[in-house]
């Protein structure tokens, strides 16, 4: 039965759609104490001292926790590989406050009212210090954000505490500056790309109890259910295998729960009390208290030659990790390592610089994961460029972007974290995705700007983009399957679906390879005692890793069931056939698979049939896309619409197209808000002034044109069923599609984003 | 303070502050975890309900408003025709991908229809604006509407 490529519904899309208890919040314990966070009002701060009585008199306090009454563990909450590439540089609770938001003290009480009484009556001694809240100046500034002597890399990453410095990284290949002095033409810009907040519907929940045999079972809203099981263990000192970590229905993670939130503090209420304990936090703590997009500086230089052949690539960049460094050189090395090599013909290409700390919300893994910030500033150079050569930016792109079966010296050079692994792209439709969306969009017989009446202008925009397929060498996936008596499949996958529809995919090519129904698969997955591990949903992995993960348990659980089948039929395995619902021998002899399979746990032969089998990623194969932005401006108030918005995506072939579309449309969405108006803005202070939804707007369905989405015809040879990533990649092209539309409806760049009236009016003033 | 609400199509007791959030009320004391709560302001529409026939987020109405007008969550809906077609409608057009915010905007859509049984895309547009999504383009779900509108001919 062909399963793979059809569009079927989720597998869990009717249960949530009758909104059926699924989520974190929906599933905890009735009884469970009430956790709340008293959060720091200053950016930078040492607690002089805490009292806590007051709040412990209070009717339904159960317990008052500081930072004296935890573990003092250096750890990171960024949910990564082991040792993890991000500095460990942050307590559970600490002397020291390093943002507005961050966490004091953790008080667990009968009800929400008593929590919120208990929270107004903890007696805070403050020592203010002066914050870092520019990340320009942060390297140096004689605050020192990290002054603890326990903090520390795990391996090299250039973490330097006493400058305010995270990580720092350089790569070159070839001479870039010798390039760069003979070359016909060079293009420098400089470009800033904001804070984005994540904004998932649900917000970040967990909910902790002790079970029978006092192990801590932890429920919550996670994308690493296995890194959130180390990483408590670490930081409560707590052995591991006596904490289970489970992982129900999320709604939605885009990166922002690939790190440890609230799972610490409820734990350690659950602990303190033997009570069973939840934490869900409110808009504006997963605003203030979880993560952002880092925030770039990023200085381009480009060389070509007059006929645009590209010469040189230099990248330098700067990025805000805000007062805590989750993902801070992985982040920042994407936004080279899957930029770069989509021209991959240059004589010479450098990239480097710094990752600093300030007292800003704390940045972390965001959809895109410095790719779109690299993208925005390599792609808007180019557009300018083709401009400064008079070629049109479709034609610049032919002549220097990458082809299938090519290669870049930047694959092998440049990791996340770690040094990277040589590969020849096995699949790049990227010209044709270039070529079928300037056909889409009119390309060809449309001005670049054309004057629909008098004071409004449209224009139009392209960018291209690359993503990656998890990290190689790193990323490991698992799966366990086992036969059911009547013929159905237990999976079991440690992959993490946050709302993307992995569960259904990964069933659907399990069904696929067994040649069974979809339906007939009963997937449970993300649960630490009862799946097998994988690294979790981040780095566009799941579709790459986890599947080839799932496509090898399959075809073994095949083998047993053509052996035990063979077997039952006095044949060999190689005189069976297997169809999904018989097993047949040559000599016209069959057993249904329903029949072999109950005779197996009952009559004849009887044993349990399970395969675990596990797929390291080899190689991160990029998928690849072009975008295409059409915007109205009104040259009077510098206010824009966007009109169309065309992608073309090659990930290969498409496990569920339809499963495909959404993640490409929904990264395409966050894409234009982090474009047009989304913006973590602070106070003088450093007090968030986006901490809630009317402050911080996600576009909503008025925002959005009707977004038009197409697939290339491509097989990835090293993918399950020819299948490349798909989660990531959609949300990179808008910033420098809508920023080259802007600019050729009004001549203005915006080369800071995101791309507002304001900054459009303000250089239209001044443009002649 | 005692109220008697009209839920889900049953008059049930409750016993609480008459400014307690009806959103805490339906979740916590009626256990009716099918509306959502994303952001607490008004803002996202996960805990949309009908209160009669006008749609309102539960968040940001208080129980002592409510007594005298019959509630429906995504709990009572679910048992009815409508419902079934609008859920095939969103199972067929893939328009349900985290699920969160899918109980509000399939209330939203409800209230959409009664008032209009035949709407245009742009006003379904209208309609869904103050249901926010994050996974998917809003495309599907519109499709979703169109799709329900005309395969449930007749039902509003």
């Amino acid at each position: 039965m062909k399963e793979v490529n059809k569009s079927i519904p989720k597998i869990d899309g009717m249960g949530l759609v009758t909104g059926k208890p699924a989520f974190t919040d929906d599933l905890a314990p009735a009884d469970a104490l009430v956790v709340k966070i008293l959060r720091s009002p200053h950016a930078f701060a040492r607690i002089k001292s805490i009292r806590t009585d007051g709040a412990l008199e209070l009717p339904g306090v159960v317990c008052v926790l500081t930072w004296r009454d935890v573990p003092r563990v250096v750890i990171t909450r960024a949910g990564q590989g082991y040792p993890e590439p991000s500095p460990r540089d942050r307590f559970t609770l600490d002397e020291f406050v390093r943002h507005v938001g961050d966490d004091v003290a953790v008080v667990g009480a009968e009800s929400e009212e008593a929590a919120a009484a208990a929270i107004r009556a903890i007696d805070v001694d403050y020592e203010v210090l002066d914050p870092v809240l520019d990340f320009e100046a942060a390297e140096g500034h004689p605050s020192v954000l990290h002054p603890e002597t326990e903090a520390r890399e795990m391996f090299p990453i250039g973490f330097d505490p006493n400058r305010n410095i995270a990580s720092a990284y350089e790569m070159h290949v070839g001479d870039v500056d010798a390039v760069v002095d003979q070359a016909d033409i060079v293009l420098k810009r400089r470009f800033y790309t904001q804070a984005q907040a994540h904004v998932a519907l649900e917000p970040h929940s967990v909910a902790t109890w002790l079970d029978l045999n006092d192990r801590l079972n932890v429920l919550t809203s996670t994308q690493t259910p296995f890194h959130v099981r180390r990483i408590m263990a670490d930081a409560l000192e707590r052995p591991l295998h006596g904490i289970r970590v489970i992982k129900p229905r999320v709604g939605g993670g885009f990166g922002g729960k690939q790190q440890v939130t609230g799972e610490l503090f409820a734990a350690l209420v659950t602990l303190r009390t033997g009570r069973p304990a939840k934490l869900v936090y409110t808009r504006q703590e997963v605003f203030t208290s979880t993560c952002c997009r880092h925030a770039m500086r990023l200085d381009v230089t480009l060389a070509a030659e007059r006929n645009g052949r590209l010469q040189a690539i230099d990248m330098r960049i700067l990025s805000d990790t805000g007062a805590y460094g989750e993902h801070a050189l992985t982040t920042f090395m994407v936004a080279g390592a899957k930029t770069l090599p989509l021209y991959n013909r240059v004589d010479a290409v450098r990239f480097g610089g710094k990752t600093v700390y300030t007292n800003l919300p704390t940045a972390g893994a965001y959809r895109g994961y410095g790719a779109i910030q690299g993208n925005f500033a390599l792609e808007s150079t180019l557009n300018e460029l083709a401009i400064e050569l008079s070629l049109d930016p479709a034609e610049l792109r032919r002549i220097n972007m990458i082809r299938e079966g090519e290669t870049s010296p930047v694959f092998a050079i440049m990791g996340e974290g770690t040094e990277g692994v040589a590969m020849n792209v096995g699949s790049c439709k990227l010209d044709y995705c270039l070529d079928r969306a300037l056909e889409m969009i009119g390309w060809q017989n449309k001005a670049r700007r054309r004057v629909v009446d008098s004071g409004r202008v449209r224009g139009l925009g392209l960018a291209v983009a690359m993503q990656g397929s998890g990290v190689p060498t790193i990323d490991m996936a698992a799966a366990t399957l086992k036969l059911n008596d009547q013929g159905s499949f237990n999976l079991l996958v440690g992959a993490t679906d946050l709302g993307t529809g992995s569960d259904t995919i990964l069933a659907q090519m399990v069904a696929d390879v067994l040649g069974v129904s979809t339906e007939q698969i009963i997937v449970t997955s993300s649960d630490t005692d009862q799946t097998p591990f994988d690294t979790g949903a981040y780095a566009s992995s799941t579709t790459y890793v986890s599947g080839n993960a799932v496509v090898k348990t399959a075809r073994a659980m095949r083998e047993l069931i053509v052996g035990v089948g063979a077997e039952r039929l006095a044949s060999s395995a190689d005189d069976v056939e297997f169809d999904g619902r018989t097993i047949r021998s040559r000599t016209g002899e069959s057993i249904s698979l329903s029949d072999l399979s109950t005779e197996l746990f009952y009559s004849r032969n009887q044993q349990q049939l399970a395969v675990t089998e596990s797929y390291l990623c080899q190689q991160s194969p990029p998928p690849y896309m072009a975008g295409l932005a059409e915007v109205e401006v009104d040259l009077q108030t510098g206010e824009f619409t966007l009109e169309d918005f065309v992608a073309v995506v090659d990930c290969g072939t498409t496990i569920n197209p339809n499963l495909a579309r959404v993640q490409v449309e929904g990264g395409l969405v966050q894409g234009i808000g982090m474009a047009m108006f989304e913006d973590v803005r602070v106070s003088p202070q450093g007090r968030l002034r986006t901490a809630d939804l009317i402050n911080y707007r996600i576009p909503s369905r008025m925002d959005i044109p009707d977004l038009r989405v197409e697939f290339a015809e491509s097989s990835e040879p090293t993918g399950p069923f020819g299948a490349k990533s798909v989660g990531e990649i959609g949300i990179d092209t808008p910033p420098a599609a809508i920023a080259s539309a802007v600019h050729a409806a009004t001549g203005v760049w915006v080369r800071d984003l995101p791309i507002t009236p304001e900054k459009i009016l303000r250089a239209l003033m001044v443009v002649p | 303070m005692k109220f008697t609400l009209m839920l889900n199509g049953e008059q049930r007791d409750f016993d609480c502050e008459p400014t307690r959030r009806l959103l805490d009320l339906l979740r916590g004391d009626a256990g009716l975890t099918g509306v959502k709560e994303g952001c607490g302001q008004g803002e996202c529409g996960a805990c949309s309900i009908l209160l009669g026939d006008r749609l309102v987020n539960s968040c940001m109405v208080a129980v002592g408003q409510v007594a005298d007008r019959p509630i429906t969550t995504i709990e009572g809906y679910s048992r009815t025709t409508r419902f079934a077609v609008l859920r095939d409608a969103f199972g067929k057009a893939g328009a349900v991908q985290c699920g969160f915010c899918t109980p509000g905007m399939i209330m939203a859509c409800e209230a959409l229809l009664r008032q209009n049984n035949r709407p245009r895309a742009p006003e379904i547009r209208l309609a869904l604006a103050g249901n926010l999504c994050r996974c998917t383009g809003y495309n599907m779900i519109v499709d979703a509407v169109e799709t329900a509108a005309r395969e449930g001919k007749g039902l509003w």
